[in-house]
């Protein structure tokens, strides 16, 4: 059958592709790392956030998951260290810092 | 391709010339010929000179192409004789026919010298004695089919009737007045 | 059992369309393809066919719409000509590198500049690198019978590839000639219903189409797609020999026309081989050994077998009914002559522009230029490579 998105990479060979390219199956951008992309990385202090969530929408990238109304950690894996949570937060809980 | 006999048409656009054209293809497909029926390509405009060509033959006909040297030549509109060169390349053996009120000595002088048979019918006056209203198109068809001779007229009246009792179902009174019209159109034919 | 008819070449089509009885159709009006959109229309009002059809503003809007209802499932078709298939270009290609097997006919109408309405084929070889696949009709018979086999062909899973019916505008779309039309019951089993193994709308398979491939992808999904275009050369055939058995009317890649023995031979596409062949008989009774090669499928390019249909010619005219603008000759011109060098063909060969705008092509024009290259044969081609033929000069 189909070959799944994560075996397709850029080793594969012309015979193996899918058919135009197209992927059988949904969401398959989580699988992608974006978050090797970030050169300065959120980082999150409970104690100073008020669970405004102000930053979930501002994250371009969606990257502030939220269980049961309360913002968790960010997920790292994806974020790419743009900084707008920061400059969205009214509490100075969220700080970049520089690297990964 | 000996066998096939070229007609060209020339009228203007909104007489019916082209739909002439394909109403003899019509009949003479049901008559078993192999036919062509086609406009000049080109758009048509209300009143401008048009064209139409027939071809029919008793075999496949494959020409694509315009027809140069008609053996037959129908002018629907004869106000076209001053402007158009309709006798241009048609046959000597053939003939050409108009739509006019008028004799064939008084036309001669716009036919460019033309050698063959020369055949007019008064469309105008068939159309108003049997539809009341101005429609060359039936006239003209008979005459042609009548002067070419190439579909045989009880034939052509059997089959005429037959289509356009198809197609005016319910006004019998259209079927008479065409089936007139084509009658009459034989005999007013000269 | 075929039944004996007459109709135009746009009849024709909507004839066929309507034993087909595709799932959508989204068009927007142009001459001299006007009509076909025109005749479903009018099949949908009587309840002939249960198609949806969309009307667009234009035609990148018909070529994205067909794209998307062929994308989600649905058996899809539109129509188009000249300009209007050049506002489809974007897409076109997207279509055929989605591997979505749309079919499209063209009444093929030249290319704006100057203006005019009248048959060329600069519409349909201007997107002859488009990916889809392309078929032309001599005739009305052969644009019905090309248009049945159309999706049989395209939606072939070793094809999928989008698909152009052609014709010649006016002068078969608009010419009534006689025809044989085929009982709908054999057509509709033959044709049969679209199942696509992968479709949008399946909730079962969640699925994305078109993705972003740069570099690393695009040159492997190129050559992937180019197979599709090789296979059909195959399918074309074998759905053309099963057409045959419901038809008795048989096709092939190419058609040749007493071409076995044929010293002097055209290369032609679309309508005008009919004239070529009433030229061909003229010169065989004064003992000229004259043929026809009528190309019918230029898209895949069955440049091998042109070429070995060809190795017994001494002289070759190629014949455009279109103009590249190369200063060097047209797009059939090209190709045929690149397949005739690649297979070692020992033959003078030129390039012939033809019939462009509509221009008329008599069999008289065509004899002429078949005793021209009985001459080539003997004194070579010495600057007659590249002509045109019934210009005024």
């Amino acid at each position: 059958m189909s070959l799944k998105a994560k075996d397709i990479n850029d080793q594969t060979k012309w015979q193996d592709l899918t058919e135009g390219l197209k992927i059988f199956e949904p969401a398959t951008s989580k699988q992608f790392e974006t978050g090797e992309w970030r050169t300065q990385t959120p980082e999150f202090n409970e104690s100073k956030c008020k669970q405004c969530l102000l930053c979930v929408p501002y994250c371009p990238d969606s990257c502030i998951p939220v269980v049961e109304g309360q913002r968790r950690n960010f997920d790292l894996m994806h974020c790419k260290g743009c900084g707008i949570c920061e400059k969205a937060c009214p509490f100075g809980a969220i700080t970049m810092r520089p690297g990964k | 391709m000996s066998n096939t006999v070229e007609i060209r048409w020339h009228g203007r656009g909104g007489q019916g010339a082209k739909t002439a054209a394909l109403l003899l293809a019509d009949v003479a497909f049901k008559m078993d010929k192999h036919v062509q029926g086609f406009p000049e390509y080109g758009p048509e405009r209300m009143g401008a000179p048009i064209t139409a060509f027939n071809r029919i033959s008793d075999s496949q006909i494959r020409v694509h192409s315009n027809i140069y040297n008609p053996d037959y030549v129908v002018v629907v509109d004869e106000t076209l004789l001053h402007t158009v060169d309709v006798t241009k390349g048609l046959k000597d053996t053939g003939a050409i026919l108009i739509n006019t009120e008028n004799t064939a000595d008084d036309l001669m002088p716009y036919l460019n010298g033309y050698k063959g048979k020369v055949y007019t019918i008064n469309a105008r006056e068939v159309c108003m004695k049997t539809l009341g209203k101005y429609f060359p198109n039936t006239p003209m068809l008979a005459a042609i089919v009548k002067i070419s001779g190439i579909i045989e007229q009880e034939a052509f009246l059997r089959e005429m009737e037959n289509s356009l009792s198809h197609k005016f179902a319910k006004k019998p009174e259209v079927l008479d007045g065409n089936m007139k019209a084509l009658k009459m159109a034989f005999k007013e034919v000269r | 059992m075929s039944t004996k008819n007459r109709m135009s070449g746009n009849e024709a089509l909507g004839e066929a369309i309507r034993q087909i009885n595709p799932d959508v159709m989204p068009a927007f009006p142009i001459t001299p393809s006007t009509e076909v959109p025109q005749f479903v229309s009018n099949m949908i009002a009587n309840g002939q066919v249960d198609t949806e059809f969309i009307p667009v503003e234009s035609e990148h809007s018909a070529m994205s719409a067909a794209m998307g209802s062929e994308a989600a499932g649905a058996r899809t078709i539109t129509a188009t000509s000249s300009c209007g298939l050049a506002l489809m270009w974007e897409v076109l290609y997207v279509a055929a590198s989605s591997r979505l097997p749309l079919a499209m006919c063209v009444v093929n109408r030249g290319l704006t500049g100057p203006l005019n309405i009248n048959a060329e084929h600069s519409d349909s070889m201007g997107a002859r690198d488009s990916g889809w696949l392309q078929i032309y009709a001599e005739n009305n018979q052969e644009v019905y019978d090309n248009m049945l086999m159309a999706y049989r062909i395209a939606e072939h899973k070793d094809v999928r590839l989008p698909i152009m019916i052609c014709q010649d505008g006016f002068i078969t779309s608009h010419a009534v000639e006689n025809i044989m039309l085929e009982d709908d019951e054999p057509i509709r089993k033959f044709v049969g219903t679209y199942e696509p193994e992968h479709y949008l709308l399946n909730a079962d398979e969640p699925m994305a189409m078109g993705p972003y491939a740069n570099s690393p992808f695009c040159m492997e999904a190129k050559r992937a797609q180019v197979q599709g275009m090789m296979n059909a050369k195959q399918v074309i055939l074998d759905v053309a020999k099963e057409y045959a058995k419901i038809s008795g009317r048989e096709y092939g890649l190419y058609e040749g026309y007493r071409l076995g023995d044929a010293e002097y031979v055209l290369v032609c596409i679309g309508s005008a081989c009919g004239t070529i062949k009433d030229a061909v008989d003229r010169m065989r009774e004064s003992g000229v050994k004259a043929g026809l090669l009528k190309v019918r499928v230029f898209r895949p390019f069955p440049g091998e077998e042109f070429a070995k249909a060809l190795e017994n010619a001494k002289a070759v005219a190629v014949m455009d009914r279109a103009e590249s603008y190369t200063g060097h000759g047209g797009p059939l011109g090209a190709e045929l002559m690149a397949a005739m060098y690649r297979n070692k063909n020992k033959a003078e060969a030129i390039n012939v522009i033809y019939g462009l705008s509509g221009r008329d092509l008599t069999v008289e024009m065509v004899c002429g230029l078949y005793d021209q290259l009985a001459d080539i044969a003997v004194n070579g081609t010495k600057g007659r490579e590249y002509q045109y033929l019934g210009l005024r000069e």
